[in-house]
């Protein structure tokens, strides 16, 4: 029934083994630290096959190898100036990290389950937390929950959200319900702008989109065909509403305006907005009559391993 | 007769594994998929039925009946009713006052899943008293028994996590379950009366 289709997941880039600088058993998972060639990398669970997570370069540590990270920044060219930040999944760190330097002024939250990864990322890949910035070792959802229920003004909420969760191997069905997208909306300010490292591969794909857009309207569907990434973004209603009133080809305009200036702050890390976004946007292409995921359904795992039909 | 047993036993062993494993997704819109969750799942529903082999036995020293086999059924069909109908309010009282999710995952699973699973547990060793006829036979007979009703646990774990969560919402095969062990109570009745 479930045809298995493993490999390519949320984050395929390099599959390679490397020497094993440090290896540990968390709660959560095996977490390995490996260095290859010039790269230090993370990675969860031990397979045959490892999937990388997170890497860095040592000597240029600011440079992001993983094209889904310059994907999840292109939420800037939507909001260039965020001050309050969630990022929901640390990893190595590569994302907030780069969000403190960019915006030292911007409250941070950082979310992560496992705190095995935060003492990872501090110690291998110079993560730094600033003084404003939170790293909270908590499952997302009751993060989410706790904060929405202490939230009294929206205009409080987060105008950034970056949510990457996910591992690829194992999908907490929980952070991809109706529900949980509401609460988190919930927690963002009226315009604020949200992108989710997500699935592009199997009937999953179809299914958050459907999901996603039941809870936000239009979405930015992100994707770039040859690394098997997606990112999905989504905006709160009650600010500019770009994503919202402009049309694909208006939106690409508005946004590559935008980038020149986004990509002078962005060059220490190697992104180029403005030459990648026209190759990363991407129509909607999924099918729209996929069953919404809810708390009530959310079977992510098996969808995960089940081959897309083309969409009608 | 005796097949009627086995197969309600099959029926409970099926439904408290499925149970426990949409507990666990029940669980996590409030208080996560930690370890600590899927733990206290696992101790509540270790310790419910330990206590219901304990209530079971001690039941089969009245006097026994498949009709009051089917009995435990109905009720255990019954006793869904507060997870069928309140869980999400008793989750949302419990989130509020108690923040460490160690203890709420605990709370929350303990008002929702000890009562059904307790009385669920009677089934065992009631039907070991109702199949025994001869003390001779009395350890093949609990043995095929309990091969009986971890056989249905084992198939109820799998049809639930390989493809009833991909069928239905969690709701339905909540009612689902409880309906089938209401079905079950209702043939206990029928071939008790038949005896």
């Amino acid at each position: 029934m479930a045809v298995a289709l493993l490999g390519l997941g949320v984050s395929s880039a390099g599959v390679a083994a490397g020497k094993v600088v440090h290896r540990e058993r968390s709660l959560y998972q095996t977490i390995l630290v490996t260095q290859e060639r010039n790269r230090l990398c993370l990675q969860f669970s031990v397979r045959r096959e490892q999937r990388n997570q997170s890497c860095m370069n040592p000597q240029r540590p600011k440079e992001m190898i993983f094209p889904y990270t310059q994907m999840m920044l292109a939420t800037l060219l939507l909001n260039p100036d965020p001050q309050r930040i969630l990022v929901v999944g640390l990893g190595g760190g590569t994302l907030p990290q780069a969000l403190t330097e960019l915006f030292p002024q911007a409250q941070l939250s950082v979310v992560e389950i496992d705190p095995a990864v935060v003492r990872v990322a501090k110690a291998y890949f110079a993560y730094k937390p600033s003084a404003r910035t939170e790293v909270i070792e908590q499952d997302a959802r009751v993060f989410t929950k706790r904060r929405l229920k202490a939230l009294a003004d929206p205009e409080d909420g987060y105008d950034l959200i970056l949510l990457d969760a996910f591992n690829g191997d194992y999908i907490p069905e929980h952070l991809l319900t109706r529900e949980y997208l509401t609460e988190t909306r919930g927690l963002m300010k009226p315009g604020g702008v949200l992108a989710a490292n997500t699935f592009a591969i199997s009937q999953l794909y179809d299914h958050e989109s459907t999901t996603y857009t039941s809870v936000f309207g239009k979405i930015l569907n992100l994707k770039l065909p040859e690394t098997g990434n997606r990112v999905v973004i989504a905006q709160k209603s009650g600010g500019s509403d770009l994503l919202a009133t402009l049309d694909l080809r208006e939106l690409r305009a508005r946004l590559l305006e935008q980038a020149p200036a986004v990509d002078a702050r962005l060059a220490p890390y190697g992104i180029k907005l403005g030459k990648a976004l026209p190759k990363m946007m991407v129509a909607p292409d999924w099918n729209p009559k996929a069953r919404i995921l809810t708390d009530q359904y959310a079977p992510g795992n098996i969808l995960s391993n089940r081959r897309r039909q083309a969409a009608p | 007769m005796n097949l009627v047993v086995y197969w309600l036993a099959f029926c409970g062993g099926f439904a408290i594994m499925s149970m426990e494993l949409l507990g666990g997704r029940l669980l996590a819109p409030y208080f996560g998929s930690s370890i600590y969750v899927w733990g206290s799942i696992i101790t509540v529903f270790m310790l419910a039925l330990s206590i219901g082999y304990l209530l079971g036995g001690r039941a089969t020293l009245a006097r026994v009946s498949v009709t009051r086999f089917g009995l435990i059924f109905l009720v255990g069909a019954a006793l869904m009713l507060p997870l069928l109908l309140a869980n999400e309010a008793v989750m949302n009282w419990i989130f509020d006052r108690f923040t460490d999710p160690r203890l709420g995952s605990l709370l929350a699973c303990m008002s929702l899943f000890f009562i059904p699973t307790l009385v669920l547990g009677m089934i065992s060793p009631y039907a070991v008293r109702l199949l025994v006829e001869h003390r001779d036979e009395s350890g093949a007979v609990a043995g095929r028994l309990y091969f009986v009703s971890t056989l249905g646990s084992a198939l109820g774990t799998l049809a639930t996590s390989f493809y009833l969560v991909l069928w239905f919402e969690m709701n339905t095969l909540f009612v689902i379950l409880a309906s089938v062990l209401a079905l079950c109570g209702v043939l206990g009745l029928f071939a008790g009366r038949r005896r």
